[in-house]
């Protein structure tokens, strides 16, 4: 299809077409990626042959500082007179091979298992055996300290090829001063990026690797560390939790699965278009006390949720004051069943988080619709255009452009949007036809805090992490590869 | 008005013919229009003060409800809005000491400064070396944050617990622990600040670099004066925060009532315990943390404002 023919499509043909376009390009692209894959295989391994001719070849040609190296790291460096670096290094050897002996191999050994000593009761004592918990935390720590050792190792090596061909050539080898000097300069980066990383590493990085590990495990209430063992299990979880026999979680999972993309959508595009009117009709010429207007919406973000929520949650109780006075002044018989039906439940928490939502998206629009060129509109009322149609040609199409990546991340926001849900109803009512403790209005991120805190059943919560992450994985790829606005980051600079 | 306006069409008509005619016509549907657009406009005046009425009133009704007498009246939730008897009972009662609200309260403000502090460091530091630096492995923290982004948050909860417990910073170290895990991942965060440092000019770098400044300098010297707005919105957001937490702060603090923050006090008021007998209390101790919090927040308003635009925009 050419371009002239895609404009001349109307609306919804135009995306009915993009979205056939997008599953039409699937395989090619699909194939691209493994191709990719492939490649990046081969060029891991060719790498690697690489590296290991280079440690063989620097160890031939090497001097005996060189050669030292090899089994004390650092020596060359400090050898050479670089002793920052040297000590760097030889310190971080020292410390990983004493945690190896005291620890290390002990949980690396146990991790095939995660423990077989069970913990057992001999009088009054308890003796504790393994711990399936530690020996699988450790166990990964364990992992990447190895890893982390042999890159270590391997810059070691190439330091004092470097420093080799550096001394060859007649100049001189940086000093410890100066290498402390470039940390505030050339490697200023490393210096600022020290700390985060390694709080993101401790705190993000290794326990999601962990829950991921837990998914394959039959950690939960029954098999709970320390006086109990866990295991490896294999893909059991994901099939207890899809599969829709009785005794498992697949019907449930559907319907919580369905709720959640619902919610996302309507959470994130009705406060979009609603949002954006409220701005419009704040901006419109001739409008007074804007700024009034727009404090008072303001106002709601800066008060904290659980105060705001909560009280909007027991406003609309069964005994709460909304229900009290259509009671008195008699609209209503019976009190409305804002929190225990289902669907007047699922409708009042997409209502109530307008009431969340629009100020954000009402500053956020502000900002916007006040960059669109004045001439335009300018132009579209000389050509006869009336409000309606300078919304849709040009506002409209504006604001999707800008905010294209916005809404994306919003979207994703929503399905992990716990605070709403949490605090309004708590993801009631609950069913006797859903499993699981989940309640009609619980997301799958709600539902995951369920099976973490009241049913400890840690394994299914692992893999319902895991899913919730490729839900939102995949409709991130489909959006972004959708979206007008690919963003190319130096372009913006 | 009418008047004299019509004065000076009828010169023009009587002037020029053919043309000036329907600049008559024009100057009718003009103020036709004018007729439509003050109608549009009351329309809008109607819905603007409806939702500030809608938006306003769950405070309202908090505040009113907050001054019910406790003693004569009832702590629960009754059927009517304004209090019988007006009173500080309930007030009274929080800042008594009889309840821990006011160790709660303490802790809070405590974890909100330490993180405002922190976290703000972290962020600057991330979100400079991601937007000024060039080096190896810049694009792959970017990925690795995206992917790590789109992992939900309390996946992790069970193991920050252990792990947590393993320092000695669950229940009763409750408060330094929920610092720590604040903190750790703060880094992340980097999108809105990095955005604003993409907006200042690189020249600026540029020529303090050739004027001999190193770039810690060129950072310190340079950007940070130019990023006031960013700082403080990200102090602001650090700050605010903790004061919202409720779900790490009741797995970190389970069972430990003193080390509560407000957030999972106050739930456990209206949520676990009585709540017919909580319920006034709890709305006066959301009006003791709202209105700090709110009055801090108007005061900052505009550097919030630019965050969030900003954010948006850049993505």
């Amino acid at each position: 299809m050419t371009d002239l023919e895609f404009l001349k499509l109307s609306g919804p043909a135009k995306t009915a077409w993009k979205i056939g376009d997008f599953f039409r390009r699937l395989p090619g692209k699909i194939a691209g990626g493994c191709k990719k894959l492939g490649l990046g295989v081969v060029s891991l391994f060719k790498n690697f042959g690489l590296n290991i001719a280079d440690l063989v070849q620097t160890f031939i040609h090497g001097d005996w500082k060189t050669k030292l190296s090899y089994l004390v790291m650092g020596f060359g460096s400090a050898a050479r007179g670089q002793w920052g670096r040297g000590l760097l290094f030889f310190l971080f050897q020292t410390v990983f091979n004493l945690y190896m002996v005291n620890f290390g191999v002990a949980y690396l050994a146990k991790l095939n298992t995660l423990g077989t000593i069970e913990t057992y009761k001999e009088g009054r004592r308890t003796v504790y055996g393994d711990n399936s918990f530690f020996i699988l935390l450790y166990g990964v720590l364990t992992l990447f300290f190895v890893l982390a050792f042999i890159y270590t190792w391997r810059m070691n090596i190439k330091q004092n090829k470097i420093s080799e061909q550096i001394l060859k050539s007649g100049h001189k080898l940086k000093s410890t001063k100066d290498d402390l000097k470039s940390l505030a300069d050339e490697q200023f980066h490393k210096t600022l990026l020290a700390l985060p990383t390694l709080g993101v590493f401790v705190f993000t990085i290794l326990p999601i690797l962990f829950m991921i590990l837990v998914a394959f495990t039959n950690f939960d209430a029954t098999h709970q560390p320390p006086s109990k063992l866990f295991t490896w299990v294999g893909w059991d979880n994901f099939r207890q939790l899809l599969s829709s026999d009785t005794a498992s979680y697949g019907n449930t999972f559907k319907q919580v699965l369905f709720w959640t993309l619902v919610w996302a959508f309507f959470a994130t595009f009705l406060n979009y278009f609603l949002g954006m009117l409220v701005a419009i009709m704040i901006n419109k010429k001739g409008i007074k006390l804007k700024k009034l207007w727009r404090t008072i919406l303001v106002m709601t973000i800066a008060i904290p949720q659980f105060v705001s929520l909560l009280y909007v949650s027991k406003m609309f109780a069964a005994d709460g004051l909304i229900n009290s006075y259509l009671l008195k002044w008699g609209w209503i018989s019976q009190p409305i069943p804002f929190w225990t039906n289902a669907h007047w439940a699922r409708v009042t928490i997409i209502v109530i988080n307008l009431w969340i939502g629009i100020p954000y998206l009402m500053l956020i629009a502000t900002g916007i619709l006040m960059n669109i060129p004045a001439d335009l509109y300018e132009s579209a009322r000389i050509d006869g255009a009336n409000a309606f149609q300078m919304y849709r040609k040009i506002t409209l199409p504006y604001m999707l452009f800008v905010t294209g990546p916005y809404l994306l991340s919003s979207f994703t926001g929503n399905i992990n949007n716990f605070n709403v849900i949490y605090l309004l109803s708590g993801g009631r009512p609950l069913s006797l036809e859903l499993s699981g403790n989940a309640g009609y209005t619980d997301l799958l991120i709600t539902w995951l805090y369920k099976m973490t805190v009241t049913d400890t059943n840690y394994k299914l919560a692992a893999v319902m992490g895991i899913l919730v992450f490729v839900v939102s994985a995949v409709i991130n790829l489909v959006v972004y590869n959708m979206i007008p606005s690919v963003k190319n980051e130096e372009d913006f600079q | 008005m009418s008047k004299q306006n019509q004065i000076p069409e009828v010169d023009i008509v009587v002037d020029e013919k053919a043309g000036v005619i329907r600049e008559v016509k024009d100057e009718r549907k003009l103020r036709s229009k004018s007729g439509h657009e003050r109608r549009v406009n009351t329309a809008i005046y109607v819905i603007l003060v409806l939702m500030s009425v809608i938006w306003l009133a769950p405070f309202v009704f908090l505040v009113f409800q907050s001054f019910r007498s406790y003693a004569l009246e009832s702590g629960g939730m009754v059927n009517y809005l304004l209090p019988k008897t007006w009173s500080l009972d309930n007030y009274r009662w929080l800042l008594s000491g009889e309840s821990n609200f006011i160790r709660w309260y303490g802790n809070t403000l405590f974890i909100a400064i330490f993180c405002a502090a922190i976290q703000t460091v972290m962020v600057l530091s991330v979100s400079y070396a991601l937007s000024r630096l060039r080096f190896k492995g810049r694009k792959l923290i970017m990925n690795t944050v995206l992917v790590l982004g789109l992992f939900p948050g309390f996946l992790t909860m069970i193991t920050l617990y252990f792990l947590l417990k393993q320092l000695g910073l669950t229940q009763s170290g409750a408060i330094p622990g929920l610092i720590l895990i604040y903190c750790a991942s703060s880094g992340m965060g980097y999108y809105i600040s990095k955005g604003y440092f993409d907006t200042i000019p690189k020249s600026l770098d540029e020529s303090a670099r050739i004027d001999g400044a190193t770039r810690f300098q060129v950072f310190k010297k340079i950007i940070m004066p130019l990023a006031k707005p960013i700082v403080i919105y990200t102090v602001l957001m650090a700050f605010m925060a903790p004061w919202g937490d409720y779900v790490f702060a009741s797995y970190v603090a389970f069972g430990s009532e003193p080390n509560y923050n407000v957030a999972v006090g106050l739930y456990r008021w209206v949520n676990v315990n009585d709540y017919q007998g909580y319920f006034t209390r709890f709305c006066a101790g959301g009006v003791l943390v709202a209105v700090p919090i709110t009055i801090l927040f108007m005061c900052l308003q505009k550097y919030y404002v630019e965050g969030v635009t900003g954010g948006a925009v850049k993505g």
